[in-house]
């Protein structure tokens, strides 16, 4: 649990209805997120919950709906406008780009911060210089923080799949977010990077102060760690509250053990 | 208005010319998810060993046996060494390394039976056929028809072989999902080399048919770039989508050339197909028969 | 032994980011600039000069372009031929058409009313992707060849479109000879060269990799992805346009339209592919590879078969192995030279022990 001081609501979701074709991804979902609070969302597979994510930062357009984020509220949103209001994620399957280092990769996601132009670029003096070298410190503050220090240069297709995931972390929290979307962080770690994992999302969210709104499917993870958790399936929640107040909800009990559907 | 429809038959019919080499891509493309640039290539490689053969006394049939004994054998070959190591790449690796093979088999077919410009003659000429042109007073070759037939012909035998043998049908099973086809013991290596023997069939009538029109030259090549229009309207996957494809390409060109090419000098049909495809590939990009491509985000 | 890192400690983030960090790398390229721009204009032959290096010179800077368009941003091309036209042909246009103007800016101006036509060109980029691009850029050669031969305005009127560039002067000293041509050339193709190795190893290259590694990744951390592959047409343009008019001005004298066709399209793309995609020096690698690839096989050709074989056969013979080789690269080391020559390198650090 965290001491931190958890604010007012930055993220309010209102009757978002999410279709494909005929199959209805997300009905009816509405819910909020409070600053500086790690809010988590679990659910069957198949749920929609990286549905939610998707829609959250503007990859997915839902046909109904609200969305109001830091109280502006839109109901279309551009993936790289979300980025520059301030919001990260993370995928599923890992979306670094494989051709280039970590180093690289991370410097990417610094690129909203940068101004020079490409010509500036090209001649690689004055600002471009400038600006090269300050985000190269930032970043190298990132790697420090989760500890991969020893792999910066090496091409991102050639790490083992834990490493992979912290350097996608990396990306996120490299632009300085208000808002990290994790889906998934740890899916397919070991109880070790598991920990490690857990820990640098708690120093990200107490040190930071960086809301994060979570996906993951490790109960023990998520309850521990949520301030508060969004439940649901079929596209629809079925309970949001305390990790204890979900924890014994009826409905949350029968979708996970499948009794009556 | 006769005039008119002279050229749009005209068109139609060497539209179907196009038909003929994108019937190869489309063969390659179904079964092994490859798209062969040296398809081109190939209908060159077929025609002039082809005739190398003829010249050397070989009666006729004899000849064309051995051509297509040695296409069978050039594309096992590439199956063999180009296709089957790059098998993991990205796709455009192996466009690229088509690419590569379209320049290895032009310098092969010249090297091989040298490079001078041959006739090739199947008995049947260029010329408009008498009693349609003494009843409408429009010019249609032939040739033309008798090249429309073999490709009828050919589509038919393609589409039933598709549809009704054992062997189309683990064709269209590679097509769709090699694993899959793996798992249910269809052997992939077999498979395609029999499409690349087809392939191969098919670029030999090409060529014949190519070269019994415009003599065997190096520029024979050069249709493989035609087909590539011909391909996107129609469709990479659709063995119809080729022939429709080419009908279209084949008469809008003409008619472009006839009919806007006074107005800026001729030449039209240099760039028109592409064009034309350009703006088909904006508006449906999977072309009139060919499958939707869905991108998993 | 020589070659060993111990020692070069980056005391820096500036000096980490440097183009040549190890010392060695410094030294070298030192000796190479010493050697290009020094040593080869005293010692090389007219032959060479006008025959070999120019034309290695003004093809590794369409490579270059190339390179940034299909290597960096991922986007497949297969009109650069027709980029180097519309560069030749707006710099000799401006020269002829503006009384007074400068040679460099005639050159600057052609490669911008490149980028322009990149751009124009490059707009499908945004709906296709991948091969069918291809066709797409297959549409732009055709069509600007096209059209430069049918439209005598851009030829100033003569037949079939031919056109002798003026005679490069600057400051009123009139570059005339081999060698002056050859350091001019080498001057421009260098400073892009730096260019375009700076804009790869900043944000705006990064950029471009990035959406040719995973675009939908790119868009949510915030790159537009309109902007950065419309900016890689243009870069790619604009390198492909100065390139071509160099091509005219400084190697061919005369040129046509139709010298600018599909094949230098391929030969373009051929560099690239063997020289390393998405590599600076690879650019240059493949082009020196293209560009004396032929020399070498006429002189086995005739010296070794001499007799034996039909001359015919050498320039089949040249294309079975260009043929070949491309397929060999793309087998063996999609990387191209410029991987080979990393692991050389990286073998020359342990020399002479094995590992």
């Amino acid at each position: 649990m965290n001491g931190r001081q958890i604010g007012d609501v930055i993220l309010d979701l209102q009757n978002i209805s999410l279709r494909f074709g005929g199959v209805k991804a997300l009905t009816n979902i509405s819910f909020d997120v409070k600053e500086h609070e790690i809010r988590a969302i679990i659910g069957p597979n198949g749920a929609g919950k990286s549905s939610m994510l998707n829609v959250i930062n503007g990859v997915y357009h839902p046909q109904e709906g609200r969305i109001a984020f830091h109280g502006e509220e839109r109901r279309r949103m551009e993936p790289h406008k979300a980025a520059k209001q301030g919001i990260s994620r993370t995928f599923q399957n890992i979306a670094l780009f494989k051709g280039m280092s970590v180093l690289d990769n991370i410097m990417t996601g610094r690129i909203t911060k940068m101004k020079a132009n490409f010509v500036e670029q090209a001649f690689y003096f004055g600002r471009a210089r400038r600006e090269e070298l300050e985000h190269r410190r930032k970043v190298e503050q990132v790697i420090d923080f989760l500890e991969i220090q020893h792999i910066r240069k090496t091409p991102v297709g050639r790490l083992p799949y834990g490493l992979q995931k912290r350097v996608e972390l990396g990306r996120a929290l490299a632009a300085e977010p208000t808002m990290l979307l994790l889906d998934e962080p740890m899916a397919g770690m070991n109880v070790e990077e598991k920990q490690d994992m857990c820990r640098f999302i708690l120093d990200v969210n107490d040190q930071f102060g960086t809301t994060i709104v979570l996906i993951e499917h490790d109960m023990g993870v998520v309850m521990d760690i949520s301030d508060r958790v969004v439940v649901l399936d079929y596209g629809k929640k079925i309970g949001d509250g305390t990790p204890d107040e979900v924890r014994n909800n009826e409905e949350v009990i029968r979708a996970y053990l499948g009794v009556g559907h | 208005m006769q005039f008119f429809l002279e050229v749009l038959i005209g068109g139609l019919l060497s539209g179907v010319m196009y038909s003929f080499v994108a019937l190869g891509f489309v063969l390659i493309y179904k079964a092994s998810g490859v798209f062969n640039f040296a398809q081109g290539a190939m209908v060159f490689f077929a025609a002039l060993t082809f005739v190398g053969i003829l010249e050397l006394g070989v009666p006729f049939w004899l000849a064309l046996v051995l051509a297509f004994g040695a296409m069978v054998i050039l594309g096992i070959a590439t199956e063999r060494i180009v296709l089957r190591p790059l098998v993991n790449q990205p796709p455009i690796a192996l466009f690229m390394a088509t690419i590569g093979l379209t320049f290895f088999v032009e310098g092969l077919a010249q090297a091989m039976w040298g490079a001078s410009v041959r006739g090739l003659d199947l008995g049947i000429q260029d010329e408009p056929i008498e009693w349609i042109l003494q009843a409408t007073d429009i010019g249609v070759s032939k040739f033309d028809l008798f090249a429309a037939g073999v490709a009828a012909v050919l589509v038919t035998a393609l589409a039933l072989f598709f549809q009704y043998t054992r062997i189309g049908r683990a064709l269209r099973a590679v097509a769709d999902d090699h694993q899959a086809a793996l798992s249910i013991g269809i052997p992939l290596q077999t498979i395609w080399r029999i499409v690349w023997a087809v392939a191969g069939f098919v670029a030999l009538v090409a060529g014949l048919i190519w070269g019994a029109r415009n003599g065997v030259s190096f520029s024979l090549t050069f249709t493989a770039l035609k087909a590539l229009p011909v391909l996107i309207l129609g469709g990479f996957t659709s063995v119809p989508g080729a022939i429709v494809g080419g009908l279209i390409i084949g008469s809008t060109e003409k008619l472009a050339e006839v009919y806007l090419g006074s107005y800026v000098g001729g030449g039209l049909d240099s760039w028109f197909p592409y064009v034309m495809a350009l703006a088909f590939l904006l508006v449906r990009p999977e072309g009139l028969f060919g499958e939707k491509h869905i991108d998993r985000v | 032994m020589l070659y060993r890192e111990a020692g070069q400690f980056k005391a820096s983030y500036a000096a980490d980011q440097q183009i040549f960090p190890i010392r060695q790398d410094r030294i070298g390229i030192m000796i190479l600039l010493v050697i290009a721009f020094i040593a080869v204009p005293m010692l090389a032959s007219e032959y060479w000069l006008k025959g070999i290096l120019i034309q290695f010179l003004v093809f590794s800077c369409a490579a270059l372009g190339l390179n940034i368009l299909t290597g960096y941003a991922g986007q497949l091309s297969l009109g650069s031929a027709a980029f180097m036209a519309v560069g030749a042909f707006a710099s000799y246009n401006f020269m002829l058409r503006i009384d007074g103007m400068p040679l460099l800016v005639a050159f600057v101006l052609g490669g911008l009313a490149a980028a322009l036509v990149g751009i124009l060109f490059g707009l499908p980029s945004l709906r296709i992707k991948g091969f069918y691009l291809a066709v797409a850029t297959l549409a732009a050669q055709f069509f600007i060849v096209w059209l430069l031969t049918k439209v005598s305005w851009f030829s100033n009127d003569s037949s079939s479109g031919v056109i002798t560039a003026q005679d490069m002067v600057i400051f009123g000293y009139k570059f005339a000879s081999p060698e002056a041509k050859y350091l001019l050339v080498l001057s421009v193709v260098s400073a892009l060269a730096l260019m375009a190795k700076n804009m790869v190893r900043s944000s705006v290259g990064r950029a471009w990799m990035a959406v040719r590694d995973m675009d939908v990744a790119a868009e949510v951390i915030g790159i537009r992805i309109m902007h950065t592959k419309l900016l890689a047409f243009a870069v790619s343009s604009f390198y492909c346009g100065v390139a071509g008019a160099l091509y005219a001005y400084a190697y061919l004298g005369t040129v046509e339209p139709e010298g600018f066709n599909l094949d230098l399209s391929f030969k373009i793309l051929f560099m690239i592919i063997i020289g390393g995609v998405g590599s600076i020096s690879g650019a240059f690698l493949g082009s020196a590879f293209i560009v004396l690839l032929p020399i070498f096989l006429d002189v086995i050709v005739q010296d070794v078969f001499a007799g034996i074989l039909p001359p015919s056969i050498a320039s089949n013979l040249q294309l079975m192995v260009f043929g070949g080789l491309i397929i060999f690269f793309l087998i063996v080391e999609p990387h191209g030279l410029a991987r080979l020559w990393q692991i050389a390198k990286e073998k020359l650090r342990l020399w002479p022990f094995p590992h």
